[in-house]
């Protein structure tokens, strides 16, 4: 037995969670019933019957899951067969489920399943098996049994309308500290707080101020040199991130990306620029606006790849020297399979690095991170069970390295963290990089001393 | 038997058409109509462009990514699904009842050889099926009693039809067959699996509409 079989004998049934454990101990059956047909019956309707009535059970979606694909394709770990262990159960019991079984629901869809939409894409109908297990995760919100870690990161979300309970005052402070240490290399630099009017809310995700700050120096010297008019909000609604979407907590996802417009509306911005966030984008461009009942954005958003494509074909940045190495571009799902954003991403690498190298599959037909869907939020009790149900990513990333590939560009920052993992755990000699990195190590600095 | 055969090849026909006209028609109207309350956004994103590509990549064999990967099954479903829609819509027998029983007027048929061809390759097609269900995993975890009880009531009306074609059996028995289990599937059309038939195209349409219009990519 190899040492990546060993590993993969470690027991990803019997996974202790605080969050799951003590939810399931609350439970009794009149109340799980009560609450699953009240979902079932108020809040799905035609679609959820079709996906459910249509579905052929031909398991022609297997083979697209990562899951699927790591676990030794049992079957188990196929979207369908992710889809009869919840909602097919579900609606043949009527809604009679056991607690155990409630838990084996919350496992299944907050710890198995990304919904990365990649199954969505290879089944001949179309059938949108995430937004099943969305549905499954809202039940178990609904019944109060929720990953411990991804609970924390939504109480947060409901105290402090951001993910990582960053208080006002320690916001503001962190981006003073970052435009002081940026003044060192361009003295005029400024991270405008608050300033109406500007062209441009920059919005982040709370992890950047919290332990990424580097990122937020980057991103200021990025728009300077590049003489945006920009701010960032000084109130609630800076965080652009989302972790109730993935709870289940509809309401309060709602609730964060009225925040995240109604700041920009108050800085009577043109438009929000968003840092490197998959998830966050999908946030605000698929689900926050719906459930606000705006068909498309009420003000303009674009991700941190659109802009930098947008500086770099206007000649607002130029590359003073390409990164060295070989590069491989890893798609995120939420902007590549979520906004069709890849071909602007490679666009960026390659103006700013020496060689990119495919990996495949890519673009809209990428390969989840596994981090994505709020899989990485349930914390460490699941890490490894993640870890390992994605070595079909590692093997990916393997084939690049043969080929010379040292970096991956990932776009994202939940990408970062699936895949910072998965280079671990799997040995393998990659650095991993945002495009902000690249840009603000490689791009012509006109307004900084030496 | 003479009393069976009246039946199944005067009123049951009658009945089966309008079981089968009208179950599709309310099973439609009626989720249409839920989905305009609950799921309005289906419409809301709808676009024609994208769902008509799709139902083109996706109807086409090796059209789509997931098609060129499972090139058997591909070709086997596509040529079944054609199976399924041709044999009963351009055969003969079926085209010269009609002219003479309720319509009154008719269309071009398949060549009796080539229809014979087709019928083999629907009855084959569920024999793949079946094995399938039966040997690969993936497909046996999700399989139930019923996924074979639809196999069974897709081959009959083809099975009982080669016979009777084919004068195997009796052919008055064979032929009462061919049309009882041909109504059987027609009227579970609306009510069953087999209703894909029916809600491919607002799936597809749908997935296509949100991945081409408003995700900028392609779904196949
Ligand atoms: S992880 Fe992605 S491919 Fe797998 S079931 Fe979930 S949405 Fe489908
Ligand atoms: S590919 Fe589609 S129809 Fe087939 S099992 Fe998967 S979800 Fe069901
Ligand atoms: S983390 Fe990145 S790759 Fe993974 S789901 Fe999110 S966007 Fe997709």
């Amino acid at each position: 037995m190899s040492e990546a079989e060993a590993k993969k004998k470690i027991d990803i049934d019997n996974i202790q969670d605080a969050g799951l454990d003590q939810g399931v101990a609350k439970l009794t059956p009149e109340h799980i019933e009560k609450v699953i047909n009240q979902v079932m019956d108020a809040e799905t309707g035609a679609r959820m019957k079709m996906y459910v009535d249509t579905c052929v059970h031909c398991g022609l979606c297997s083979e697209a899951c990562h899951w699927y694909q790591s676990y030794d394709r049992q079957p188990r770990f196929s979207p369908v067969g992710k889809v009869k262990q919840t909602i097919w159960k579900i609606v043949h019991q009527k809604g009679k489920l056991t607690p155990q079984e409630v838990r084996e629901l919350a496992v299944v869809a907050y710890t198995e399943c990304n919904l990365c939409r990649r199954c969505q894409q290879y089944c001949p109908f179309g059938i949108e098996i995430a937004y099943m297990i969305a549905m499954v995760r809202r039940i178990c919100h609904k019944l109060g049994v929720t990953p411990q870690y991804m609970q924390d990161t939504c109480h947060s979300h409901s105290a402090t309308l951001n993910q990582m309970w960053v208080k006002e005052d320690e916001w503001t402070d962190s981006l003073q500290w970052q435009e002081d240490e940026a003044r060192d290399e361009f003295p005029d630099l400024r991270i405008p707080v608050g300033k109406e009017g500007a062209e441009i809310m920059y919005s982040v995700i709370a992890p950047e101020p919290k332990f990424r700050t580097q990122l937020i120096y980057q991103a200021a010297s990025i728009f300077h040199e590049s003489g945006a008019d920009w701010t960032m909000p000084e109130t609630r609604g800076w965080d652009n991130s989302n972790m109730a979407m993935f709870s289940g907590d509809t309401e309060l996802a709602g609730r964060i990306v009225k925040e995240h417009f109604e700041s920009a509306m108050r800085l009577k911005v043109k438009r929000i620029v968003m840092g490197e966030c998959g998830h966050a984008y999908r946030a605000v461009y698929d689900v926050g606006n719906r459930w606000n009942a705006w068909k498309m954005f009420p003000i303009p958003v674009i991700h941190s790849v659109q802009f930098f494509y947008e500086l770099i074909t206007s000649g607002k940045i130029k590359c003073a020297e390409k990164y060295p190495e070989k590069v491989s571009f890893n798609d995120p799902c939420n902007i590549s399979r979520g906004m069709g954003l890849h071909d602007m991403g490679r666009h960026v690498t390659e103006v700013f690095c020496d060689e990119l190298i495919e990996m495949h599959p890519n673009r809209e037909h990428n390969l989840c991170c596994c981090a994505g869907g709020g899989v990485i939020n349930c914390g460490p009790p699941w890490k490894n069970k993640r870890i390992l149900g994605n070595s079909a990513k590692a093997d990916q990333l393997k084939r690049v390295v043969d080929l010379g590939v040292t970096t991956i560009v990932a776009p994202c920052h939940n990408c970062h963290g699936g895949l910072d993992d998965i280079i671990h755990h799997y040995g393998l000699p990659l650095k991993l990089k945002f495009l902000g990195d690249i840009i603000y190590a490689h791009m012509e600095k006109t307004r900084a001393v030496e | 038997m003479n009393a069976f055969y009246n039946l199944v090849s005067g009123p049951l026909v009658w009945v089966a058409f309008a079981v089968f006209i009208g179950g599709s028609v309310w099973k439609m109207t009626s989720l249409l109509s839920e989905a305009r309350k609950k799921d309005n956004h289906i419409f809301e994103y709808w676009s024609w462009g994208h769902a008509i590509l799709s139902y083109i990549h996706w109807l086409l064999p090796f059209g789509s990514e997931n098609s060129k990967q499972q090139p058997v099954m591909s070709l086997v479903t596509f040529l079944f699904h054609l199976g399924i829609i041709l044999v009963p819509v351009f055969t003969m027998g079926h085209i010269v009842l009609l002219e003479e029983g309720a319509l009154g007027w008719s269309w071009p048929t398949l060549p009796d050889q080539v229809a014979d061809i087709a019928a083999w390759v629907v009855v084959g097609g569920c024999c793949y099926f079946a094995w399938r269900r039966l040997t690969l995993e993936q497909v046996r975890y999700v399989t139930s009693p019923a996924d074979f009880g639809i196999l069974i009531m897709v081959a009959a009306p083809f099975v009982t039809g080669l016979m009777a074609y084919h004068g195997w059996g009796d052919n008055l028995l064979m032929t009462s067959l061919h049309m009882f289990s041909g109504e059987i599937m027609l009227v579970a059309i609306p009510f069953t699996r087999l209703s894909h038939m029916l809600t491919f195209w607002v799936i597809r349409g749908y997935t296509a509409s949100e991945f081409g219009a408003v995700r900028h990519v392609r779904d196949w």
